[in-house]
């Protein structure tokens, strides 16, 4: 299992990421820096969450213009699979590898909390195949511009094919806002045409040890790179 | 790049006057109007004349006003700072550095400190408080350490002031701004509401860093003809005398200070950091001084200082953001994410290669010199030179007149209790912005990035991260407590319990999470110091501190001190706060405050026989009363240190699921807190004494609220191991009652009080608040 990990000036959950696929995989994913033209043949690329170029301009708007991405878009073209995380979600879509926007947060504000995911029924996909539909996982998110929108149109599109991988599920006690960011239809996660680019807001790589509140997101990147190796 | 190679233009001033006409200004002759402006005094003025043997000119003048100030100079608390315990066998730095260092074990040090940003938070909040998160990393950072947690201390005026909400917002997002951004978790703090602020707010913020014992870098320049290097960011002219405004008093016009605020950039702070911490890996860097407050002049004058050397800066290097900036405006900018370096001769291309691929300037721009003297240059000209000596040695430390006011006046529950249901205040407890969870706040702020995470705001009495590297087979590793804490109402009545307070509570919370307390940092946030009752209270303080840290061998290591916090001529309630570290050997070890079904709640440091409790100065009376008289609750260092040794033990041998502190609105409000996540019920036990004719309403509210100090709540699934334990510590102990399913608080003969309730205005009351009138 080849996994490798992109670094843009001012990501900051790559280490996060890097423990947690070795954690899984027993090897250390390589590192990307964001000027790399040249990639090695990889099954995984995730591009972590973070402040890439401290989210001046639009969150992920300078990276998705980065020489690595030329690199990460024929990775894909050749059938490799990707995972955008949070501020990887954003770059996804500022680079057109993803519909829709990332907008701010209905609140305006910054949140950083619990939330509950619903995994959807979706086109086959290493990223949520392994699940059974309706299986909820307990990841934080940590973002300011996390609020899904897009044409009604293309929500309807991407519902249809199957493209939503996750959505936000109420807290058992807990009756507001279990949306945190006032996403359309409560969409956490979406998926590409062909289900291996997969952007998602919750942070999987903060819950993989009992101490830090729990291991879903553990359960996450596991169930995903054991769809991949299969 | 020599001073002797430089060609000086000895007699053409009028050639400087055509390329840079400022700079021929601030190098012409100064005057004591201008100190006066600066805000030094006549004496200070005429003391810098003799030292320096000529009168300064305006760069250099500006240099020592920036010098003087209380911000940098320390000079009306300094006197008493030199009293405090800063020695241990575990402190390997104490007060001086950049920050404090303590050693815990495999050659790993926890690196922290506190340090204020209240004057520009309450002109900017915003900018503000996110550089008062970014200066202090970079305090951590410049000793080689990588910050690993972040907390605060918050002081804002009354809720219902038309500018509380404006300051909140602002405050909280600066806060957020700067930590989410560079990726360091906030994982705690305190947040206080009260009138005394509304015309200067408090924002305090912590870092706590990480590095091996043997790579801690520190600040006196080394070795003559050493080259000096500028990395980080240009140099703007924001934040010009930043520290002379933080060293005065407001009045009505302090808005227009706002250009005195420096503007942060995280992004620029996260590549600064990764940079630095690259660089220290190698063995190139001598020493190290960030840019703070007073910019080039403090670095460069505290390295070259404290090195027992001289300095010779060329500022026609400086990077520089905007052209044909004075040398006054250089030194004297407090433009951020900047930091000064001394580097192994002949490495600076090493170095560079660094910041050149983090996109960072990087410039050399002088040399250590043997003159014992600061010599700038600029345009070509001799823009300073002065002996660096006066700048730190003489600089004025005032023995300024104190009187210590101590408030004797023990007041009893008579006095003092309101006619009203315990429901009722209980409601109102929780309706208050003080006693409501914080938790609109700390959404804000990302408290899992790192993913080292144990508990963060709210889940504990204080926040664990645990330490990163230090996992084995047999542990998950080591963890890092911390905690802000002090009750500036305590301080106000007496501020020698009050400091005691501070520092006693703060233990409690490291002690409730598992954690032995280790050592502190303080921010010591008081009025005027020119005023002998304020001045007192810096004393007092100071001295309950000293005495509460040396009984639980908590040593001071680092610190800042805000004067002059008054607006008009009103002070804020006297505010030292206490940053608290302490160390988990084993994170699984840890514990929240959330009791769990079928525990036993026990009161530990309180007996069955209570008399009265302390309802004097108190929450209670400020929210029932709006009025806080009387004497603070006593503390008992002997008994707190017997507790504080008591819950060591009961957590190092799994005793007890969960634990609180009880501080703010005594007891039921405590227990309140540890039932609400699970929506558990209890009934609680009363004392005996309550069966009594004796025993009448007050005395029941004396038992609910009152603040008598030294006690902490345990859930415990093993009641007799931790009566027995309690017992052979010596520690009071009374039996609260068993959790169960029902999400009632049964007490006396009152009504069931639904802890659903309670718990809704506990999380509604701060965003209601907030979002009102928008």
């Amino acid at each position: 299992m080849r996994t490798a990990v992109t670094i843009f000036p001012g990501s900051n959950c790559d280490r996060d990421m890097i423990i947690a696929l070795k954690k899984i995989t027993g090897k250390t994913p390589i590192k990307l820096w964001h000027k790399e033209t040249e990639v090695p043949n990889l099954d995984l690329i995730v591009i972590p969450g973070g402040f890439s170029f401290g989210d001046y301009l639009r969150c992920g708007a300078l990276a998705a213009r980065s020489p690595i991405i030329k690199s990460i878009k024929n990775h894909i073209s050749r059938g490799g699979a990707v995972l955008g995380v949070c501020n990887g979600f954003q770059i996804l879509i500022e680079a057109k590898l993803l519909p829709g926007s990332l907008i701010k947060n209905q609140k305006l504000l910054f949140t950083c909390k619990e939330t509950l995911l619903e995994i959807q029924n979706t086109l086959e996909s290493p990223f949520c195949s392994g699940f059974k539909v309706g299986t909820t996982l307990e990841i934080p998110v940590a973002h300011n511009e996390g609020n899904f929108f897009a044409s009604k149109e293309v929500i309807e599109k991407l519902e249809g094919e199957g493209r939503i991988a996750f959505k936000y599920k109420q807290i058992k006690n807990n009756k507001n806002n279990y949306n945190p960011n006032g996403s359309l239809n409560d969409i956490a996660g979406i998926l590409s045409k062909n289900g291996r680019v997969l952007g998602m807001m919750p942070h999987p790589e903060r819950v993989i040890n009992k101490f830090q509140g729990g291991i879903d997101g553990l359960k996450f990147l596991s169930t995903s790179i054991e769809q991949l190796i299969d | 790049m020599k001073n002797k190679d430089l060609k000086l233009n000895k007699n053409i001033d009028s050639e400087l006057f055509k390329v840079n006409k400022n700079e021929y200004f601030v190098q012409q002759t100064s005057n004591l109007k201008a100190a006066l402006e600066m805000g030094l005094t006549k004496e200070e003025f005429e003391l810098i004349c003799n030292k320096i043997k000529k009168i300064p000119n305006k760069t250099e003048l500006g240099i020592f006003s920036a010098m003087f100030s209380e911000h940098c100079s320390y000079k009306s608390s300094k006197k008493w700072l030199k009293t405090m315990p800063t020695k241990g066998s575990h402190v390997i730095q104490g007060p001086g550095e950049n920050a404090g260092v303590i050693d815990i074990g495999d050659n790993l040090a926890v690196v922290f400190k506190i340090e204020s940003h209240n004057h520009p938070s309450f002109i900017e909040p915003y900018q503000g408080s996110a550089t008062g998160v970014g200066g202090i990393l970079r305090d951590v950072f410049t000793m080689g350490a990588r910050p690993i947690a972040l907390l605060n201390a918050l002081r804002f005026g009354s809720i219902d002031h038309p500018l509380t909400k404006h300051l909140v917002s602002g405050v909280v997002r600066g806060i957020g701004g700067y930590g989410n951004c560079i990726g360091i978790p906030t994982v705690g703090g305190e947040t206080e509401f009260n009138k005394s602020y509304d015309g200067n707010i408090l924002v305090n913020a912590m870092a706590v860093g990480l590095a091996k014992k043997d790579r801690i870098f520190y600040s006196a320049a080394t070795g003559s003809g050493n080259p000096v290097v500028y990395v980080g960011a240009k140099t703007g002219r924001d934040g010009i005398h930043g520290a002379t405004m933080a060293s005065a008093e407001f009045t009505e016009n302090s808005s227009e200070k706002r250009p005195t605020v420096q503007v942060g950039d995280p992004f620029t702070g996260k590549l600064l950091l990764e940079a630095c911490l690259e660089l220290m890996s190698t063995d190139i860097v001598l020493s190290i001084q960030d840019m703070g407050a007073a910019g080039l002049t403090s670095s460069s004058v505290e390295m070259a200082s404290k090195g027992g050397l001289g300095m010779f800066l060329n500022l026609d290097l400086v990077p520089t953001r905007e052209e044909k900036m004075t040398s006054y405006e250089i030194m004297l900018s407090e433009s951020q994410e900047r930091m000064l370096m001394v580097l192994k001769p002949g490495s600076e291309n090493q170095a560079k290669a660094i910041f050149q691929k983090w996109d960072l300037d990087f410039a050399t721009i002088g040399e250590v010199t043997n003159t014992g003297r600061l010599i700038l240059h600029k345009n070509s000209h001799v823009a300073c030179d002065i002996p660096i000596a006066p700048l730190v040695d003489d600089a004025p430390e005032y023995d300024r007149p104190y009187e210590i006011i101590r408030n004797k006046q023990i007041l009893t529950s008579k006095e003092i209790a309101v006619d009203k249901t315990i429901n009722e205040i209980l409601t109102n407890f929780f309706q208050n912005a003080n006693m409501a969870s914080k938790r609109w706040l700390w959404e804000q702020y990302d408290s899992s990035v790192m993913a080292d995470t144990v508990l963060s705001n709210g889940n504990g009495d204080a926040s664990v991260v645990r330490i990163h590297g230090t996992e084995s087979k047999n542990s998950l590793g080591k963890g890092i407590s911390m905690t802000t804490d002090c009750t500036p109402r305590y301080v106000k009545s007496d501020p020698i319990i009050g400091g005691m307070q501070a520092v006693c509570e703060a233990a409690r919370n490291i002690v409730s999470t598992g954690a032995k307390p280790s050592a502190i940092t303080n921010n010591l946030n008081f009025g005027n110091p020119e005023k002998p009752n304020i001045m007192g209270e810096i004393v007092g303080s100071i001295q309950g501190i000293s005495e509460a840290s040396i009984f639980l061998n908590t040593p001071i290591v680092s610190g800042n001190v805000s004067l002059y916090n008054e607006t008009n001529g009103v002070s804020i309630l006297p505010t030292p706060v206490i940053g608290m570290v302490g160390l988990l050997e084993e994170v699984e070890k840890c514990i929240g405050l959330n009791a769990e079904i079928d525990c036993t709640l026990i009161l530990l440091g309180q007996n069955e026989k209570i008399d009265d409790g302390w309802l004097g100065c108190s929450l209670y009376q400020e929210i029932t009363s709006q009025d806080v008289i009387g004497a603070p609750p006593p503390i008992n260092l002997e008994n707190e240190k017997k507790l504080i040794d008591l819950m060591l033990k009961l957590t190092d041998s799994n005793m007890i699921i969960s634990a609180h502190d009880l501080s703010d609105g005594g007891l039921l409000p405590a227990i309140c807190e540890m039932l609400f996540f699970n929506n558990l019920g209890i009934n609680i036990n009363l004392p005996i004494n309550s069966t009594s004719q004796n025993w009448s309403n007050h005395m029941l509210h004396g038992w609910c609220f009152g603040e008598d100090q030294g006690r902490i709540i345990v859930a415990t699934k093993n009641p007799e191991k931790v009566i027995l334990s309690a017992k052979s510590n010596l520690v009071d102990f009374f039996v609260l009652g068993d959790t169960n399913m029902t999400g009632n608080l049964n007490l006396y003969n009152l009504a069931p009080i639904s802890i659903n309730d309670i718990s809704h205005y506990n999380e509604e009351t701060l965003p209601l608040l907030m979002n009102e009138d928008k």
